[in-house]
């Protein structure tokens, strides 16, 4: 009785969310006809373990909401009854259902039971139990009319001492219906006679309920002995109890829970739950689940880390000889090894499969494919691609934003496609995988493709590009990620208002990374994302420039070289471009571009850092290569503001700061200054326009 | 530093001490003293070396760690347009922390030395005199006399927050 079970909420909640993803993945599983036990035993066991736990932390509405799906689960199982379409309509309503009133739950609100009763009505019709029989036990108390109950309780002054707490006999008697208290305060002796371990208050509580006698004695059945009950009806209404001015005294340790701290006599004490504290406005859990092979290899690292910890503190003992020497450069080589492995498993806790994500899709496309009428076939793959959680949790908005136009726009109706000579059913394909240090999230459509002219005359339409501009198909396809555009023709609820693929890629680069669109008209579309793996870490290759020292992310440097000057070919424009193994790859000098003095200026001696962004490829004139090591990246926004081409800074060993450079940064920064007469009459025309 | 203790208790006797006294911190730039709010100092530091910041504006020296945040150092005589010194050992940078519209923000300053810390009620500092002309006087908050010499106080934000409209002015030009 008194174990406080609110401690074990968060878990339930948790679990039970957990349960429902499950129930919702395995329910799209299920095909009529074709019936896997093994999914349906899932699917009953996640119903079976939100009933449970709901029943005992005392959420009626969701144990009983659950029973009837419960129920009807049961029967598909021992195949008295076959899997229809409905059903599994029904059972995902009921998932939605659940998952809203376990939300209303968990930030302490009470739920909103229309739904549910509504959908339990219909799971009743399936089951052919008479709607007469809806909750028995509440039936029969809607018959019965309201009583009112004198109880005088008078605990004998040991109740403390055999463990009872009489605020949880209150609490469940105010469970029953209106109730008023008096408390007797007569037998409050002396404060300096007082103990604080002994209860000397009395109470007498009028309760009006549809309940009988036996129900007020079940409560204090636990404290018979220890206290002298007496229950009597009075038959008389609420009016009739007799005033009191004593605010009822509270033990130190009573008022200790919310419950009803600060009941006055005349007070009623229903609505219990719904007088806690407002609702947590976030219910978002911030917590993770990190297996726990993951947690183990960390805890074995930090034993070999506090093991050469040891040791260096040894060898930091005594003199300084020859011998010690060498011991510490290999302790410290063991230390750096150690911290090294201990970074990427404290990181590898971060990562979560894309699974997390994906997972979402298949519900998604089903509603919106059946809203359309369109035949939609999802295919998943790389979902255990590993990503940050960070990251993740931001990428899902944008995601789903694709998907939808994807299927808004994108797929074609049944008969169009048919028509075009496609299958009936279009294909929407999530793929995604590790390349280098980004993730790549591929949302492809089998659908129409963008339709380039009608972009065009669009974006002429509302001022986005002049009509004599020449665009290549690219170039218009990107016109799309522009604020304020949208081809659709009617506005649906889905898409089509013109607020969307401008914020997905805000939200994208918002990450570090970058949105692509390729089409084909009549063959489909293809949204390509790239993202960094984590956001706080980064291999560098350390570089010179004069006296300043640059970091370039390891995972875009291709190749490093001495230049010929034999290879180097100055195009016009005053571009000099390398010729290597059949490519040519425009030069930049950093210097130039970092507006630094001091470093090398002629190609050939300095060194040559082939990098790659973005498919570009270009080489970074640098004065040298110094070591490559990890770097912790630092805000550089966060002090000062946006640099173009660095996009962070980090603190090297010695303590200094150094710049990280943006290589698509640095080659966008680069373009404007050569190329960027095109460009800026494109910027300056829309700007005109608008 | 004599004089300035006692001016530090001429102020602090009871007749001068007003109902909103607010401590300033004072430094010499050019042989002009400057204050600003002692609150938003969070420290001063010694001079040490700065790594530049390409493409930044020249009175933006540079960043330094500051104890694992990275901290830009504007030159103030540069801020102002006056001349720039050799840094040296006894150059200071104070390092302050302001609010400005976009959040607050960590930045140190570069100044010739620091002078003085005073407390200076609402109603001593005086407006500034219409010099309009000057680009610098919407920095001043306002001028105080602080026994034979005056101290100017100055508008942080302002000061701090010019940096991103010169900067963007640059970069649209």
């Amino acid at each position: 009785m008194s174990i406080d079970l609110s401690q074990f909420f968060e878990v339930f909640f948790e679990e039970s969310f957990e349960g429902l993803d499950a129930m919702e993945a395995e329910l799209l599983n299920l095909e009529p006809g074709d019936l896997d036990s093994e999914t349906i035993n899932t699917i009953f066991r996640a119903a079976h373990s939100i009933k449970g736990g709901s029943g005992t932390f005392g959420f009626n509405s969701v144990a009983d909401f659950t029973h009837v799906l419960e129920t009807l689960l049961d029967q598909i199982r021992n195949g008295e009854r076959a899997l229809e379409t409905n059903h599994v309509n029904l059972l995902l309503k009921a998932v939605d259902c659940l998952r809203a009133m376990l939300g209303a739950l968990q930030s302490e609100q009470e739920p909103d039971l229309t739904e549910s009763n509504t959908l339990k009505a219909e799971f009743e019709t399936i089951l052919n139990i008479p709607h007469t029989a809806e909750p028995a036990e509440s039936q029969a108390v809607n018959t019965k009319s309201l009583d009112t109950f004198q109880v005088d309780f008078k605990p004998l002054h040991h109740l403390f001492k055999t463990g009872n707490e009489p605020l949880y006999l209150i609490s469940e008697l105010t469970d029953l219906g209106e109730c008023s208290v008096t408390s007797d305060l007569s037998d409050l002796p002396d404060i300096h006679d007082m103990q604080p371990d002994e209860c000397y208050l009395a109470w007498s509580f009028f309760v009006e309920t549809r309940e009988d006698e036996n129900k007020i004695k079940e409560i204090f059945e636990w404290v018979e002995d220890d206290a002298k009950i007496e229950v009597t009806l009075c038959g008389g209404l609420f009016s009739d109890e007799p005033e009191s001015e004593q605010p009822v005294e509270q033990e130190a340790e009573v008022s200790e829970t919310t419950t009803s701290a600060q009941i006055t006599p005349n007070d009623e004490v229903k609505e219990q739950t719904v007088k806690k504290p407002p609702a947590k406005a976030n219910t978002e859990s911030t917590s993770i689940r990190v297996g726990i092979d993951k947690v183990d290899s960390l805890i074995n690292m930090v034993g070999e880390l506090v093991i050469t910890q040891a040791m260096l503190t040894q060898l930091g003992e005594g003199d300084m000889n020859e011998n010690k020497q060498m011991a510490l450069k290999e302790g410290l080589a063991q230390l750096a090894h150690n911290t090294r492995d201990m970074q990427e498993s404290v990181m590898r806790i971060r990562m979560m499969p894309i699974s997390f994500v994906f997972s979402r899709f298949p519900r998604l496309v089903r509603d919106i494919s059946q809203k359309l009428g369109k035949e939609v076939e999802l295919k998943l793959i790389g979902e255990t691609t590993e990503l940050d959680k960070t990251v993740m949790e931001k990428i899902s908005d944008p995601m789903v934003h694709l998907v939808r136009n994807s299927l808004d726009h994108g797929l074609e109706t049944p008969e169009h496609r048919l028509e075009a000579g496609k299958k009936e059913a279009g294909i929407v394909t999530l793929n995604a995988f590790h390349q280098g240090g980004n993730i790549v999230i591929e949302i492809m459509d089998d659908g129409n493709g963008l339709n380039t002219d009608k972009i065009k005359s669009k974006a002429i339409e509302k001022g986005l590009i002049n009509e004599n501009d020449n665009l290549s198909d690219d170039e218009i396809n990107e016109l799309i990620f522009m604020p304020g555009f949208s081809t659709a023709d009617a506005v649906s609820d889905l898409s089509g208002r013109g607020v969307g693929m401008d914020v997905v890629k805000r939200n994208i680069h918002a990450l570090n990374g970058s949105i692509d669109v390729t089409s084909e008209r009549g063959i489909g579309s293809t949204f390509t994302i790239r993202l960094p793996l984590t956001l706080a870490i980064l291999d560098g290759q350390l570089v010179t420039l004069g006296k300043h020292t640059y970091i370039i992310p390891l995972i875009s440097i291709v190749e490093s070289l001495q230049l010929d000057l034999k290879q180097v070919n100055c195009v016009g424009g005053g571009v000099d471009v390398l010729r290597l193994r059949d490519e040519y790859i425009p030069i930049l000098r950093l210097f130039q571009i970092f507006n630094h003095t001091g470093a090398i200026e002629e190609l050939d001696k300095g060194l040559l850092v082939i990098v790659e962004s973005d498919n570009q490829k270009v080489g970074l004139l640098v004065d040298d290569l110094l070591a490559q090591q990890q770097v912790v990246i630092k805000s550089l926004e966060a002090n000062y503001q946006k640099v173009d081409g660095v996009s962070g800074a980090t603190i090297l060993g010695d303590g200094r700061v150094s710049l990280i450079v943006d290589i698509s940064g640095l080659i966008k920064l680069a373009g404007l200054k050569k190329a960027g007469s095109q460009k800026l009459a494109i910027d300056n025309a829309m700007f005109e326009m608008s | 530093m004599e004089q300035a203790l006692q001016v530090q208790n001429e102020l602090h006797s009871p007749d001068s001490e007003e109902e909103n006294v607010q401590q300033f911190l004072t430094f010499i730039m050019d042989e002009e003293e400057y204050g600003v709010d002692i609150l938003t100092v969070q420290e001063i530091r010694g001079w040490e070396e700065i790594t530049a910041i390409p493409n930044a504006p020249e009175f933006v020296k540079g960043a330094i760690n500051l104890r694992g945040t990275i901290v830009p150092i504007i030159d103030l005589r540069l801020r102002f347009g006056l001349t720039s010194v050799k840094y040296g050992p006894l150059t200071v940078i104070i390092v302050v922390k302001v609010e400005l519209k976009v959040g607050s923000k960590i930045m140190g300053l570069v100044v010739d030395a620091v002078s003085d810390v005073y407390s200076i009620g609402q109603q001593q500092a005086r407006d500034v005199p219409d010099i309009s002309k000057s680009e610098n006087s919407e920095f001043v908050h306002g001028l105080v006399n602080v026994g034979e010499k005056m101290v100017v106080l100055l508008h942080l934000e302002r000061v701090l927050n010019l940096l991103r409209e010169t900067e963007s002015d640059l970069l649209a030009g």
